[in-house]
């Protein structure tokens, strides 16, 4: 029982962080149709961000912010270079061109810091009591902090000014431009915003694990899945789908090894695909 | 103040536009008659910059905007109402309105003024400002098209085809929001099917057939003349 | 048409140089390039059948490490399971476990769109390598499988071992014919209509063409090169490794087809050869972090040169 009480916290804390990861690359493919596959790497990037932002601050959360901003400028001026030139051609192209982006990307990361994994120290530690359950105090922040991020990003997609902006290029990039607002500079700042989020899910998660080179790959594949189950551009559906799928494969673990664990997620995909494939979680249009 | 000069336009290899000349005067009512899939709609699409010209110019207020990126071309005071509306439809009528009120050079004040106005024009837009686009009707969406336009304080507007898939006493509405945006001053670059409405409003008329401009004349001649109305589109 | 003709003779006088470069090759060069230029042929013959996905049908898929490791491990089965080793037989057990795993994708094939196709593919091949990774009792793991090297023979009859010169020709043999016989298959009829679905799939549709079938038979050829692609691999290095069945294979193999030319079934091989090359030079200077300028050229070239290395003579090449 304790066990699969620890592993639905698990399951919830690592699809908190998973949403995360997965409403940037929703929000990418819905007002651009560009599926990033360099996504993964960005939050491999932002994870060293902000190991190297730590040292040189001493504070977790302004190296957070630090990382975030560093890997929101960075993605900017990727797209702009590299995917502003590949827009209005074959999709193929643009995931070619990511797919190019999250190589090189990958393995800068494994020439500048090398194969060792980097700790990224906790700011918190100690356990928080339930009963006789005992739950780190950090991942329950992990959750809340990432649930924090998501919804800032609804509400400013709903309020103010840049909100419309975005939702607007979002449905009708044609008309957006009719209307004098400038398509290609949202494109960027969505971009960077949508790879922020990695970012930050990767400062996030890092004192978890270790920070590798390649820490990103895994996440990249299960947030192609939380897009596709959650339902293309739909950002609820995606949140819904990362607890989804965090859950099935905290519970899984309990039963496999934590690597078959991940299949779950896969045959996930493949049910939704074979049932429902506009997603999972969308409702069914009228 | 809005001019095409000899404009060649192409659909990747369909050549649509064969060297259209076009002009409008500031404050006129222009029509552009002709047939389904003579290019009426790809001589609004070059203007705006959403397709771009081959060969040719288009001049706006002395600036060269052929090639253009439309959302420039929208803020140096060109709107556009496209064929089909094509408003945000999840986002609500205020916030459509929004997507052009909220851009730089205005201050609160007359925002609130552009919007009362707005919301005098078409009392219905006030009655739905908080439902969501999608939900209107095709009338209501077609005043919504052109409102959101005129929150750009645009010196032209380019209107597809308002009164299509419109029933027959909404082309009165019409009729009359024309009038008030002539009142205003704005000039008019009017496409439409519905040849008795375009002379009725209209200053000048052009008549378009395969490309290319094959009549241009004031409309009080035309609505004289049915001969020439009869020849080139065959009612 | 003399032009046309003209033109046609061109090709086959390339054809034949490149066969007999090839040829010739494993005598002259050193024992590392011997062993470089079979492994090219290898890598070529796998992205020419996803060339056949992509470039013809114009299905992004990113499966093909799927099929290349199970027709791998399927030889690594045989060769393992049956003594004395019999080439024929691994042949036999790689070409059906790889016709197996396309039968599955040739399912989903037909019922989705472009995107959803490439990630669902993905997903598969990264499916099979959590198996194949984990399931260490029977697929060696992390570790892999090796054994030995069969001849090449007929049981009973005859069995000749292999040199590392016998067995680049073994190879070259099998991606020639292979090659011949794709070009065959994009230049018939059936060909036409693949390419016309990857042009246009709704107008097809519309004409009359049952696509499903069209695509599931797509799919299936492409499967059954990739997976002998997989067996080749298997007898030249005598071992099967799970890395080769994880995605980023596959990328590889479509960056060999667009660096190459998709829709030509040679670019990819000149693809493939391009970018071992590259990875081989830029590693005496970079070592292990080739990927980095490689990848640089990768993403420039899509910006840039789209059509890939020989795709300026896409209409030429498929004459």
């Amino acid at each position: 029982m304790d066990a699969f009480l620890i592993q639905t916290l698990n399951g919830i804390v690592n699809g908190m962080i998973l949403a995360l990861v997965a409403s940037g690359l929703t929000l990418i493919f819905g007002i651009m149709d560009v599926v990033n596959f360099a996504h993964g790497e960005l939050f491999m990037l932002g994870a060293y961000a902000g190991v190297v932002w730590l040292a040189i601050t001493g504070n977790f959360w302004a190296a957070l912010l630090a990382a975030a901003v560093t890997i929101a400028v960075l993605s900017a001026v990727l797209q702009v270079v590299a995917l502003r030139p590949l827009l209005g051609r074959d999709p193929l192209y643009t995931i070619l061109g990511t797919f190019g982006i999250s190589l090189v990307l990958q393995n800068y990361a494994l020439w500048q810091f090398g194969p060792v994994p980097r700790k990224l120290t906790e700011p918190l530690t100690g356990h928080f009591r339930f009963f006789y359950l005992e739950y780190p105090y950090y991942r329950i922040v992990m959750a809340l902090l990432s649930a924090a991020i998501i919804g800032a990003l609804w509400a400013f997609l709903k309020y103010g000014k840049y909100g419309i902006w975005i939702r607007a290029t979002t449905q009708d990039r044609v008309m957006a431009a009719a209307m004098g607002i400038p398509v290609p500079i949202v494109h960027t700042v969505v971009f960077a915003i949508g790879a922020s989020m990695a970012a930050a899910s990767g400062v996030l998660f890092g004192p978890l694990v270790g920070v590798t080179h390649a820490m990103g790959a895994d996440w990249v594949l299960k947030a192609f899945v939380v897009v596709v189950v959650g339902g293309m551009g739909n950002l609820a559906g995606s949140i819904l789908a990362s607890i989804f799928i965090s859950l099935l494969e905290a519970y899984a673990s309990l039963i496999v090894s934590p690597a078959q664990a991940v299949i779950v997620a896969f045959v996930a995909l493949i049910v939704t695909l074979l049932v429902r494939p506009t997603g999972l979680f969308v409702p069914t249009p009228k | 103040m809005l001019a095409l000069q000899d404009v060649h336009t192409y659909y990747g290899k369909s050549h649509i536009l064969h060297g259209v000349s076009i002009d409008v005067r500031p404050g006129e009512v222009v029509g552009l008659l002709g047939r389904n899939g003579v290019g009426k709609s790809t001589t609004l699409k070059t203007i705006m910059g959403l397709v771009r010209p081959a060969q040719g110019r288009v001049v706006f207020d002395n600036h060269d905007v052929g090639g253009m990126p439309p959302y420039r071309v929208a803020r140096i005071g060109i709107g556009y109402v496209p064929e089909d509306r094509r408003i945000f439809r999840l986002l609500t009528v205020l916030e459509n309105l929004r997507t052009g009120l909220d851009r730089h050079g205005l201050n609160e004040a007359r925002r609130e003024q552009l919007l009362e106005k707005v919301y005098t024009n078409f009392p219905v837009l006030r009655e739905r400002r908080n439902q969501a686009g999608g939900t209107l009707s095709g009338g209501e969406q077609q005043m919504l098209a052109i409102a959101r336009a005129m929150m750009l304080e645009p010196k032209v507007i380019l209107l597809d085809e308002p009164t299509e898939g419109l029933m027959p006493r909404m082309v009165g509405q019409i009729h009359q929001i024309i009038k008030v945006l002539h009142a205003e001053g704005v000039a008019i670059l009017l496409v439409e099917q519905n040849v008795p409405l375009t002379l009725e409003v209209s200053d000048r008329v052009y008549i378009m057939e395969k490309g290319v401009v094959r009549h241009h004349a004031p409309a009080a001649e035309l609505r004289a003349n049915h001969a020439v109305i009869h020849q080139y589109l065959g009612i | 048409m003399p032009a046309a003709r003209t033109d046609n003779r061109g090709y086959w006088i390339g054809f034949a140089v490149v066969l007999a470069l090839l040829f010739v090759a494993p005598l002259v060069l050193p024992e590392f390039w011997r062993r470089f230029t079979t492994e090219i042929l290898i890598w070529g013959l796998l992205a020419m059948s996803s060339d056949i996905l992509i470039g013809y049908t114009g299905m992004v898929s990113f499966g093909h490490s799927a099929f290349f490791g199970l027709g791998m491990y399927g030889a690594a089965a045989a060769l393992l399971t049956v003594r004395p080793p019999n080439l024929w037989l691994a042949l036999l057990y790689g070409l059906v476990a790889a016709a197996v795993i396309a039968a599955f994708v040739a399912f989903f094939s037909t019922r989705l769109r472009e995107i959803y196709f490439a990630i669902t593919t993905l997903v598969f091949s990264q499916i099979f390598y959590v198996i194949i990774f984990t399931w260490t009792e029977v697929t060696g793991g992390e570790n892999g499988l090796t054994f030995r090297q069969p001849a090449l023979g007929v049981p009973g009859l005859f069995a000749i071992p292999f040199t590392p010169v016998t067995l680049h020709w073994f190879v070259l043999a099998v991606v020639t014919i292979s090659y011949l016989l794709l070009r065959r298959i994009t230049q018939s009829p059936f060909g036409m209509v693949l390419q016309s679905i990857r042009e246009n799939e709704p107008r097809t549709r519309a004409i009359g063409y049952a696509v499903e079938r069209y695509k599931i038979v797509a799919v299936m050829l492409s499967g059954l090169f990739a997976g002998l692609a997989g067996v080749l691999y298997a007898v030249q290095n005598k071992f099967a490794a799970p890395d080769f069945v994880f995605f980023l294979i596959s990328g590889e193999v479509v960056i060999f087809n667009v660096l190459g030319g998709m829709g030509t079934l040679v670019g990819p091989v000149a693809g493939a050869a391009f970018f071992l090359l590259l990875r081989e030079g830029f590693s005496r200077f970079f070592t292990e972090y080739y990927l980095i300028p490689v990848g640089i050229i990768f993403v420039l070239m899509v910006i840039f040169m789209p059509q890939g290395l020989l795709g300026v003579w896409r209409r030429q090449l498929n004459r």
